[in-house]
């Protein structure tokens, strides 16, 4: 595997709630799903994925139903709840202000202080 | 999230908990299908690919953990599985466990026994409304109540800080309602008594002062509600029945509230009637005469806003008024305020000081418990350090491993708590049912309370987390992958470590129990082979009170000298002679004033001696086997028509008189101004308890100071049941309504011996336990050690090394802590037994056989404790131990 960056703490939450926001998706699915948009550069042990997901559903930003995949498998589906979208959007962003405010920070050069 | 949703949640979470469980597990499964599909389609094969996708889903349990956690009601349910791996791990090592949970069962049952005794007795007030505010007056000077029904009326009217004083004296009757006559036992109360103490009738109304019109106008009984459910069988007719006591008749007018028998708290009066009726069971002068204090108790509620010690000033002032008014009658009056429960600081105070010891000492069990299960708890996770290490080595947290190990440790106390709890909820129970004596109406109402329970419960908990305490440093050290590799690390130390010094102060804990314990028997044993001035041995008591069933003393006289001498005439009987009181029969005594024959001024403050009085018929002396040291005893001839005479101890001599042939011929007075002659001087002896110092007495002939009451003494070598019943049917023969009580003079000695015989069992019990655990902590320490050690004992043997070298290398730290400890507790115990002489006679600890007797204990139990690790270690095959290592 190419490198891969270490998840920051707090981050996989809201990456679930992007993966999910493109359309529901199984547990599998989220996993393919942040592999395919982050293109393939986070390290996401796949069990770390459950707890994520089964707190998202008891703080009810996400919800879950029974059904079947493409593989013609049983798998639970996950979606966006009103919450949920709201909170993508808040968390959204609140990354977006701290990522440019990063960014802005680490480009800093000498003749700019 | 607010509680209670938080609670909903928790308890929902733990309905559905399976349901949940099942719902997790299918899409955990349905993850790793759709993996091994996608592993499958780039070119596995299917048994391939779904080992590779449980591999990449990683730590599968640890993630169902974290989900739990997630779910909410995860601490209840990590609890749960934290308990049953206890339990699991547990049952592995069932003799730990048994020995364990019995350990604290024991400590934690004697503690709560000894609290639950403690709360009981001392702590609890009594079952009256408003107890804080009631207090008995105790007399400054002395540990009493005793008051004249004359002082007592104006104690109550002069004195402005009690609300309503009350008084109350014990009286005996024989009461007849229509069956068998019995003897019960009664409180002759002042009338305003239960209003005072603001109690409620269960059946039926109480007396009132209202109802006091003079003497004898108040014929009325209130039954207390244990004697009405034991004797009329709970019949709420007995209101209005006429019983008759002492042949007077009494109308039943109410039942007592249930649990209310009287304000003496271990005291259980079968009624209560009023004190205007006394003269009908004691003498007709006690409600008049200024000098006979009769009247047990005297007590009441203090007056709203009025505190103690205004209270005690007030009542002083009362005291020094009455008197400066009767003189003649009243020595210093002074008072102080006590509780009634335990007869203000008579009782109250040596019960305190004792039982504060006993809880002092049970508690030093209780550590000393926890200091061996602490031992024992760190000998197994050293022997686990393995199992363990590899827990650790897979990932587990050191901090999940010391909640398992505090899980089992708080399984353990809470198993042993219950236990222990348990069996001491029985056997206050017990005792409480208990009825020492059969002549008095005590007992101890000691059952448990919520308190009892609760101490128990913390006192397990507490000891849980401090013996679970103790292995948490090793595990913390715990170095996974050095244990994995070359097994256990820690190494035997040299200096002293905590376990060591733990097992010194239990043993030394042990040794002072068992030190005092020894004192105490010792003591007993002895006191009951003093001398008491009469014979125990061969000795019957029969007590009758003739005036209970009408004699006039004419009569009773006759009576008396038929029964003595039908008695007298059974086959077998050597002597019999007759006392109006025994000495060390419990009962009050009687004292009286003596003043110096040239004393002219008969005045209390002048009087020479206050000795115990006794009244004895001639035979008396013969047959309680006093030994006259000089001049003679009593004949037939000592009767009304000649000059009064009197026996006198050698105590009595020696102080009046100066010396025993001195007395022999001289006089003294008593306050009535009768001149006596000392006729003979008699051995001194034990009056009113075992433990008294020497004092005076004087023995004066029934024919010249007739006495109502009767005790005869009977002197023979048959044996006593048959003796007993062989003068049970002479009496009923010649009164069949005589209510009799017949003992031997041995039996009737309990009451004395009670306080001396429940220090010995508690402390001979304590001592038991202590030995108990110190058995277990060196046993525990020994075999640990040995086992240990076993590589190096194989290779010192491999090498040569001699049974005693063995011997020595594997138990020589064990032994050594023995001695200390053993030589602490000695030294200790025998400071402690200071204590102990106030309590049983001639508990002296400077005893050879006492001394021996600790050493030969600590001893044997060194020995029986070290004997199977001592085996263990000979019995080494170092060829075998080498191979297998």
């Amino acid at each position: 595997m190419p490198d891969q960056a270490q998840l920051l703490p707090g981050t996989l939450d809201l990456l679930i709630l992007k993966a999910v926001s493109l359309g529901p998706l199984h547990g599998y699915g989220v996993l393919l799903r942040i592999a395919q948009i982050t293109g393939q550069a986070l390290l996401i042990e796949q069990g770390a994925l459950y707890p994520a997901l089964f707190r998202l559903v008891r703080q009810g930003l996400l919800k879950a139903e029974w059904g079947t995949s493409e593989n013609n498998r049983r798998a639970k589906f996950y979606e966006l709840t009103a919450a949920g979208r709201k909170r993508f959007s808040e968390e959204t962003e609140s990354w977006n202000r701290l990522s440019t405010a990063m960014t802005a920070a680490l480009a800093a050069q000498v003749e700019e202080v | 999230m607010n509680l209670l949703e938080s609670l909903c949640s928790r308890i929902a979470a733990l309905l559905q908990r399976s349901q949940m469980n099942a719902d997790l597990e299918d899409e955990l499964r349905s993850h790793l299908e759709h993996r091994a599909d996608d592993l499958e389609r780039s070119g596995l094969d299917r048994a391939t690919a779904e080992r590779r996708a449980r591999v990449e889903f990683g730590g599968r349990e640890k993630y169902k953990e974290a989900i739990h956690r997630e779910l909410g009601g995860s601490s209840f349910t990590t609890l749960m599985r934290d308990l049953r791996f206890a339990v699991r791990v547990l049952r592995k090592s069932p003799g730990f466990a048994v020995t364990a949970v019995l350990t604290l069962a024991l400590a934690i049952g004697a503690n709560s026994v000894v609290f639950g005794v403690l709360n009981a007795l001392i702590l609890r007030p009594l079952d009256v409304p408003n107890a804080d505010t009631l207090y008995m007056l105790q007399h400054g000077d002395e540990a009493s109540s005793y008051q004249s029904y004359p002082d007592y009326l104006d104690l109550r009217n002069r004195n402005h800080s009690i609300e309503d004083l009350v008084a109350w004296g014990a009286d005996v009757a024989s009461l007849d309602s229509g069956g068998d006559p019995s003897l019960i036992w009664m409180e002759s109360t002042t009338g305003n008594y239960f209003d005072a103490l603001k109690l409620k009738p269960y059946l039926g109304r109480y007396f009132h002062a209202s109802d006091e019109h003079g003497m004898n106008s108040a014929p009325y009984v209130v039954l207390t509600y244990s004697y009405w459910q034991d004797h009329f069988q709970g019949d709420r007719r007995v209101v209005g029945r006429v019983v008759r006591l002492n042949k007077h008749p009494f109308t039943v007018i109410g039942v007592a509230q249930p649990g209310f028998s009287g304000t003496l708290m271990f005291f259980n009066v079968a009624m209560f009637v009023p004190i205007v009726n006394h003269a009908q069971f004691g003498s007709g002068d006690d409600l008049i005469k200024r000098d006979n204090r009769w009247i047990f108790m005297l007590m009441g509620h203090l007056k709203q806003g009025v505190t103690r010690a205004q209270a005690i000033g007030d009542l002083n002032a009362v005291g020094a008024d009455i008197q400066r008014m009767y003189p003649r009658d009243n020595g210093k009056l002074t008072f102080t305020l006590t509780r009634p429960n335990l007869y203000g600081d008579y009782l109250g105070r040596p019960v305190t000081a004792f039982m504060a010891a006993l809880m002092m000492l049970s508690s030093l069990i209780l550590l000393a418990a926890c200091a061996n299960l602490g031992s024992l708890f760190a000998a197994r996770a050293a022997d686990r350090s393995r199992e363990l290490a590899l827990r650790l080595a897979l990932g587990s947290s050191r901090l999940r491993i010391l909640r398992g190990l505090f899980t089992e440790a708080i399984l353990i106390s809470l198993a042993g708590g219950s236990l222990g709890l348990a069996a001491s909820i029985g056997l206050l129970r017990g005792l409480s049912a208990w009825r020492p004596f059969t002549r008095w109406p005590i007992h101890m109402p000691l059952t448990p309370d919520a308190k009892v329970y609760v101490l128990a419960v913390l006192l397990a908990i507490v000891s849980g987390l401090l013996f679970g305490a103790v292995p948490v440093k090793q595990v913390l050290r715990t170095n996974p992958y050095g244990v994995v590799k070359s097994g256990s690390t820690t190494r035997p130390t040299r200096r002293l470590g905590v376990r060591e010094v733990l097992l010194v102060v239990q043993i030394a804990i042990c040794a002072v129990l068992v030190t005092s314990s020894l004192v105490a028997v010792r003591g007993l044993a002895r006191s009951l082979h003093s001398d008491f001035g009469f014979d125990v041995q061969n000795s019957v008591l029969v007590k009758t009170d003739l005036s209970m069933i009408g004699y006039t003393p004419e009569r009773a006289a006759q009576m008396e000298k038929r029964m003595m001498d039908g008695i007298a005439s059974i086959p077998g009987v050597e002597s019999a002679g007759l006392i109006d009181h025994l000495p060390l029969g419990g009962d009050d005594g009687e004292d009286t004033l003596v003043f110096a024959d040239t004393t002219t001024d008969l005045r209390t403050p002048n009087a020479a001696d206050h000795p115990d009085r006794f009244h004895i018929s001639p035979e008396y002396l013969h047959a309680a086997n006093t030994t006259l040291v000089a001049g003679r005893g009593f004949t037939g001839h000592d009767d009304q028509s000649v000059p009064l005479v009197a026996i006198v101890n050698r105590h009595f001599a020696i102080k009046l008189f100066g010396s025993v042939p001195n007395a022999l011929g001289r006089y003294f007075k008593f306050p009535d101004g009768k001149r006596l002659e000392v006729t003979g001087v008699v051995e001194d002896g034990k009056y009113d308890n075992i433990t008294e110092d020497p004092k005076s007495a004087i023995f004066v002939p029934l024919l010249q100071f007739p006495s109502s009451s009767t005790n005869i003494v009977v002197h023979s070598k048959r044996d006593p049941e048959e003796l007993s019943e062989a003068i049970r049917n002479l009496l009923r023969r010649m009164d069949s309504e005589l209510p009799v009580y017949i003992a031997t003079r041995y039996k009737d000695l309990d009451t004395m011996l009670f306080p001396p015989r429940m220090a010995t069992l508690s402390l001979g019990v304590l001592g038991m336990m202590g030995a108990i655990l110190s058995i277990t902590g060196i046993f525990g320490m020994a075999a640990y050690s040995v086992s240990k050690r076993m590589k190096e004992l194989g290779i010192r043997m491999a090498l040569g090394a001699q049974r005693g070298e063995v011997l020595r290398a594997a138990l020589g730290r064990a032994v050594r802590l023995l001695a200390l400890g053993s030589a602490t507790g000695l030294f200790l115990g025998l400071l402690a037994s200071r204590v102990l002489a106030s309590i049983v006679y001639q508990a002296t600890p400077r005893d050879p056989l006492v001394l021996a007797g600790v050493v030969l204990a600590m001893a044997l139990l060194g020995l029986f404790a070290t004997w199977i690790p001592a085996q263990r270690a000979l019995t080494i095959n170092p060829l075998i131990l080498l191979r297998e290592e």
